[in-house]
């Protein structure tokens, strides 16, 4: 068994499962927002708002902020352990990596309870 | 006919080289590629190359033939000639030993790692340990595998990590005594394979169906591979 330290679950079987699950989260919000915006043709700023407002709308946007994190971690974790074979390098890209994903998890959070 | 060939000879060349050699094949007819190989040997006879039974079942011809991976002796110049061209290149992603010649160590060391013989504890029965025709069946598709290196060196996640990922080829193998009901450990065999690179660095792509000689589909192996561990797992 080949061991790793920087994968998101150090299991194979779990980063796979994990990375279906949050693609099916990102499908229903993708789904949920244009059926949304194709129902309401003539929505303004206001209804957009209420929408937003709503604890449940705020709920499933994180849980959307969440899956996209872990599932674009799992991706890039595979692009950076193919293309990069120097391991000083590839740890640094990483931390960068799992650096960004942070600032923007948190920036929107900050955006989502700030509407 | 024009055919360019991949030489490198490391006693004596500082870098590999295209060599073009022009060639007439004798009564135009439709030869395999690895009679062009012995073609092109009788005129320059430093061209290295391997080759056993020329029926392929040895599987030792695997090479590049016009970008595609394949066994040159069962290849006719009419299925992968273009253009009157053909560019003969060895198997992509492992260390050149010379001109098409590779080193297969890295290959052979993912197979040694999934055990690719039975194991049974339990005592042997007086002949032989019997299976039902379906249980046999289930083995079709997989015992074929003649270890020709053409899936796993068309595998792009296998030239990345040669050293980590099993490759189709091995996984198609480790399928091959996963299905096998005379194997008492596949348990164990799974909790090997259960790392982010064994056998999740297949991304599905294909390129080792696509290049089978044997019209074998190691994608669907590891696909099923995929689900034994899911079922264990949940």
């Amino acid at each position: 068994m080949v061991t790793n330290v920087t994968s998101f679950g150090r299991s194979g079987l779990y980063d796979w499962m994990f990375q279906r699950v949050t693609a099916v989260v990102m499908l229903a919000y993708t789904l949920f927002i244009v059926g949304y915006l194709l129902l309401n043709p003539d929505m303004d700023y206001t209804q957009w708002k209420a929408l937003f407002d709503n604890l449940a709308m705020r709920i499933f946007s994180l849980l959307l902020v969440f899956s996209f994190a872990a599932h674009a971690w799992i991706g890039l974790w595979c692009v950076t352990t193919d293309y990069i074979p120097m391991a000083g390098l590839r740890i640094l890209v990483q931390a960068g990596t799992g650096l960004i994903t942070f600032i923007y998890v948190a920036w929107a959070i900050q955006i989502i309870w700030g509407v | 006919m024009l055919v360019s060939v991949y030489r490198y000879n490391p006693d004596v060349d500082d870098a590999p080289f295209m060599q073009d050699i022009h060639i007439d094949i004798p009564g135009g007819k439709d030869i395999m590629v690895l009679d062009l190989l012995q073609l092109l040997k009788n005129k320059d006879p430093s061209l290295g190359y391997r080759r056993s039974c020329r029926e392929g079942v040895c599987g030792s011809d695997g090479m590049n033939m016009n970008g595609k991976n394949g066994l040159a002796c069962i290849t006719p110049l009419s299925a992968v000639v273009k253009n009157d061209k053909l560019v003969l290149r060895p198997l992509p992603g492992l260390p050149v030993i010379r001109d098409l010649v590779i080193d297969m160590s890295q290959f052979y060391a993912q197979y040694e790692k999934i055990k690719p013989y039975l194991i049974n504890d339990t005592p042997a029965p007086a002949i032989e340990r019997l299976q039902s025709p379906e249980e046999r069946a289930e083995l079709d598709g997989l015992y074929e595998c003649i270890l020709c290196a053409c899936c796993s060196t068309a595998c792009p996640s296998f030239w990345w990590n040669p050293d980590k990922f099993i490759g189709p080829s091995g996984l198609l193998q480790a399928y091959r005594f996963l299905a096998d009901t005379r194997d008492t450990a596949q348990d164990e065999r799974l909790a090997d394979l259960d790392d982010p690179f064994s056998v999740f660095r297949c991304h599905g792509i294909m390129n080792c169906v696509n290049v089978c000689p044997k019209g074998l589909n190691p994608t669907k192996a590891i696909g099923k591979i995929r689900n034994m561990l899911l079922q264990k797992a949940t």
